[in-house]
């Protein structure tokens, strides 16, 4: 039975329109305008117990509004929510203490308090005794790789040292369905790295559900089997990663770094030239042609250095809806 | 499926003790700045020492002496009823620390409550202070209230200030439609200076304008218990009463308006 099923979900928020300018202004003030705004559009799914679903889409698409919904945040307009058996908008305590919610660049910790003090107050709040909590600090802070920082002010901790002690604020009540909005923003590669592992180390260890957005395509890649696109508050996609991959980013990103500038020219055979800018060269590669070509260039330019990525998936999405592919 | 009674106490002990706590600490790390807060309140003096060059009380059956306990009084009050849960569930909310807040299963209010309690520790020795140095600089108006006096004014004081939140906790509800409420908190400030007793005791006031003020909420909050803990005559069970009548008027506004306003909570800066 699913822990997550959304039917039909729509969100319309009512927003002002006002045009820029003194004259604008003025209108505005004397007779003010307002414009509905569909953030989210008929969007149905279900998640089984214990999966982990990336939640894909470009800024503005829909996912942290829908993301709102599903933990009662914010009520829809249409359709129905049910996550753990219960509405989410009637924030029953049964309900709250099984699921979490956690949006990164935004903080539950007390900010000039160290993480133990709010991990305090978490534990009298979800009602976990003090030995038990004691116990869950330490198996989670092992897992987050977390000491000391749990003793230090919250504002003395790095960007990554805090996303970790966010982490553990947030399960430690051990919610059952964790939605994690951008959990890795901001973060270095080697934090995101750790912050990757650990939520895959989570959903093995306690069998959790989780619905994860991320900007980085490594997060979904290295965590979701499964995918749900969203894209202008409508869901486009909902399956594979590796069938969606195929099928948006049929493509690599690769950049060079020649040793003296060239022409576009001299790249069209090897792939799509996206940009040339002095010595640096961007080409979109197709997947299957992509050893091949590199070693090509390899072979053929004079390369100081080169890298291979996934382009952001921002471009992905935007690319595919541009020609069409998602209409 | 409920917990029974005792253990529903239990937890809510625990909550009770962990968020004072921490609360506590959180406002030690501020504790310069509630120095300045509590110094900033000195109004009652400023009024005290007008009150008194133009012997305003002589005229009308109030001694200095008793004008200067009663003002003193009034700072006391006024130091443990000051309410800003507006300007703070303002900024949680338009900063999209709310969120985080209203997905736990434990209602808002009582973080703010806790916050203000603790704030309320945190200024203790400064106000003790500050009456010490009032009583240094002005010996003659030195007083011990009487046992009954000083219970009672704790009773009036706390009455106040669970009043006080509980009219601003409720207007705080407007920040679910608006995104500045405050204004109206600010636009509050000037009838709750004037009617609370905080510029002048409610006694001076003309007959008509004093009887308009006890229909209000305002002289409750500071001139009610000032009295009492000044050693004044006060009709405590009226006061009570209607303490309690204008509780039980706001608790359900509060509320239905909580309610409204979570179903229009758009979880901005999350």
């Amino acid at each position: 039975m699913a822990i997550v099923c959304a039917q039909g979900l729509g969100k319309t928020y009512r927003v002002a329109d006002k045009q820029p300018g003194l004259a604008g202004t003025l209108r505005h003030f004397v007779n003010r305008r307002e414009r509905a705004i569909e953030a989210v559009r008929d969007v149905s799914f279900s998640i089984e117990p214990g999966e982990f679903v990336g939640f894909l889409g470009a800024n503005g698409a829909g996912k942290t509004t829908t993301l709102k919904m599903l933990t009662g945040l914010i009520h829809p307009t249409s359709g129905t929510v049910e996550v753990a058996g219960c509405q989410p908008q009637r924030r029953q305590a049964d309900f709250l203490g099984q699921i979490t919610l956690v949006m990164g660049q935004k903080q539950q910790l007390i900010w000039d308090l160290p993480p133990l003090d709010s991990l305090r107050v978490n534990a009298a709040v979800y009602g976990i005794p003090p030995e038990e909590s004691r116990r869950r600090i330490a198996e989670l802070a092992e897992m987050l790789e977390l000491g000391d920082e749990l003793r230090r002010p919250v504002r003395k901790l790095s960007l990554g040292q805090r996303m970790k002690a966010e982490l553990l604020a947030a399960l430690l009540h051990r919610p059952a369905v964790l939605f994690l909005d951008e959990p890795t923003l901001g973060l270095d590669v080697n934090a995101q790295a750790r912050v990757r592992s650990f939520l895959a180390d989570y959903n093995r260890r306690f069998g959790a559900t989780v619905l994860l957005t991320s900007h980085y395509m490594a997060d979904i890649t290295a965590l979701c089997p499964r995918v749900l696109l969203i894209h202008e508050g409508r869901l486009f996609y909902d399956g594979g990663l590796e069938t969606l991959t195929q099928r948006l980013a049929p493509c690599r990103e690769v950049r060079l770094e020649l040793h003296a500038p060239m022409g576009a020219d001299a790249f069209a055979s090897y792939g799509e030239v996206e940009s040339i800018e002095g010595r640096e060269v961007r080409l979109l590669i197709p997947r299957e042609r992509l050893t091949e070509q590199v070693g090509r260039l390899l072979a053929d330019h004079a390369v100081v250095d080169l890298s291979i990525s996934d382009p952001p998936i921002e471009d992905i999405i935007g690319r595919l809806f541009h020609q069409g592919a998602l209409a | 499926m409920r917990r029974p009674l005792l253990q529903r106490l239990a937890h809510g002990r625990r909550i009770a003790a962990v968020l004072l706590s921490s609360q506590y600490a959180y406002m030690l790390e501020y504790r310069a700045e509630i120095v300045l807060w509590a110094l900033s309140g000195v109004l009652p003096f400023i009024m005290l020492g007008l009150w008194s060059a133009i012997d305003a009380g002589g005229g009308l059956g109030m001694s200095s002496l008793q004008l200067a306990r009663y003002f003193l009084a009034a700072f006391v009050v006024r130091q443990f009823t000051i309410v800003w849960v507006m300007y703070t569930f303002e900024e949680d909310n338009l900063t999209g620390r709310l969120s985080p807040y209203l997905l736990q299963p434990l209602p808002l209010v009582w973080r703010y409550v806790a916050a203000h309690l603790s704030e309320q520790v945190t200024r203790l020795p400064f106000v003790v202070l500050l009456v010490g140095l009032f009583f240094l600089l002005y010996p003659a108006a030195f007083w011990w209230p009487s046992l009954s006096s000083l219970l009672l004014g704790m009773l009036a004081t706390l009455a106040a200030f669970a009043l006080r939140f509980l009219m601003q906790f409720t207007l705080t509800m407007v920040c679910f439609w608006s995104e500045k409420a405050s204004a109206l908190e600010r636009l509050l400030y000037l009838p709750y200076l004037y009617l609370s007793g905080l510029v002048a005791p409610l006694a001076l006031y003309p007959e008509g304008v004093r009887t308009f003020a006890f229909w209000t909420p305002f002289p409750y909050m500071v001139d009610v218990p000032a009295r009492i803990l000044a050693g004044e005559t006060v009709p405590f069970g009226p006061s009570f009463a209607a303490m309690a009548a204008w509780a039980a008027l706001f608790l359900p506004i509060n509320l239905l308006l909580w309610r409204r306003g979570l179903r229009h909570y758009s979880a901005m800066g999350a």
